[in-house]
């Protein structure tokens, strides 16, 4: 349990990071890359998150003995 | 105690969300997905003791082992749509909920169709025709 609250705790840095470098390249007038570090930081929370939900299709899976 | 780790990670994923919602609310959704499957992840584990004792049970009532297999897919199927319906529901999006609670009732009806026709099929057998 408790590697998850740190994985959460990750995914918040993630999320703020992103947005204040959003904001800071924003500011410096630089558009396109601040879409650019919002769309990074968005796909490397997804990679984790799609790891997060194989895991749990899996376990259910296992439990609930689908075989179809 | 488990619950005492189930529900502090409860509330600091909610704290999490709200400091996250302003700036990027799609981070805030990710954040309520991966605490929804870490919460499931653990309650699966104590799920599937129980389903073992119920499996063992039906096999030393010799009960046929399609209904017990039935039962415990029906029983995934509704674990699995409500948790779809809640994850979309917080996201806002109560129409995609509902359509996804809808499909698991008609999964679940796909499913007991054996089970209806053997039950009606011995009501019919103990009419004496």
């Amino acid at each position: 349990m408790l590697g998850d609250a740190s994985v959460l705790f990750q995914i918040a840095g993630i999320g703020i990071i992103v947005a204040m470098i959003h904001t800071i390249l924003k500011q410096m007038g630089k558009e396109e890359y601040a879409q650019f570090a919002s769309l990074v930081g968005f796909i490397i929370v997804l990679i984790f998150v799609i790891n997060g939900i194989s895991d749990l299709f899996q376990e259910i899976k296992s439990v609930f003995l689908f075989q179809g | 105690m488990e619950i005492i780790q189930i529900v502090s990670l409860g509330i600091v994923t909610s704290l999490l969300v709200l400091v996250v919602k302003e700036q990027r609310p799609s981070f805030a959704f990710f954040l309520i997905l991966l605490a929804g499957i870490f919460i499931f992840l653990t309650v699966i584990k104590h799920v599937s003791e129980i389903l073992n004792l119920i499996q063992y049970l039906g096999a030393r009532a010799n009960i046929n082992g399609m209904y017990i297999e039935t039962i415990l897919q029906i029983i995934g199927i509704a674990y699995l749509a409500e948790f779809g319906a809640h994850i979309t529901r917080d996201a806002g999006l109560a129409s995609v909920a509902a359509k996804i609670e809808l499909a698991g009732k008609v999964l679940i009806l796909v499913l007991a169709v054996p089970i209806l026709t053997a039950v009606i099929e011995t009501i019919i057998g103990f009419i004496p025709a």
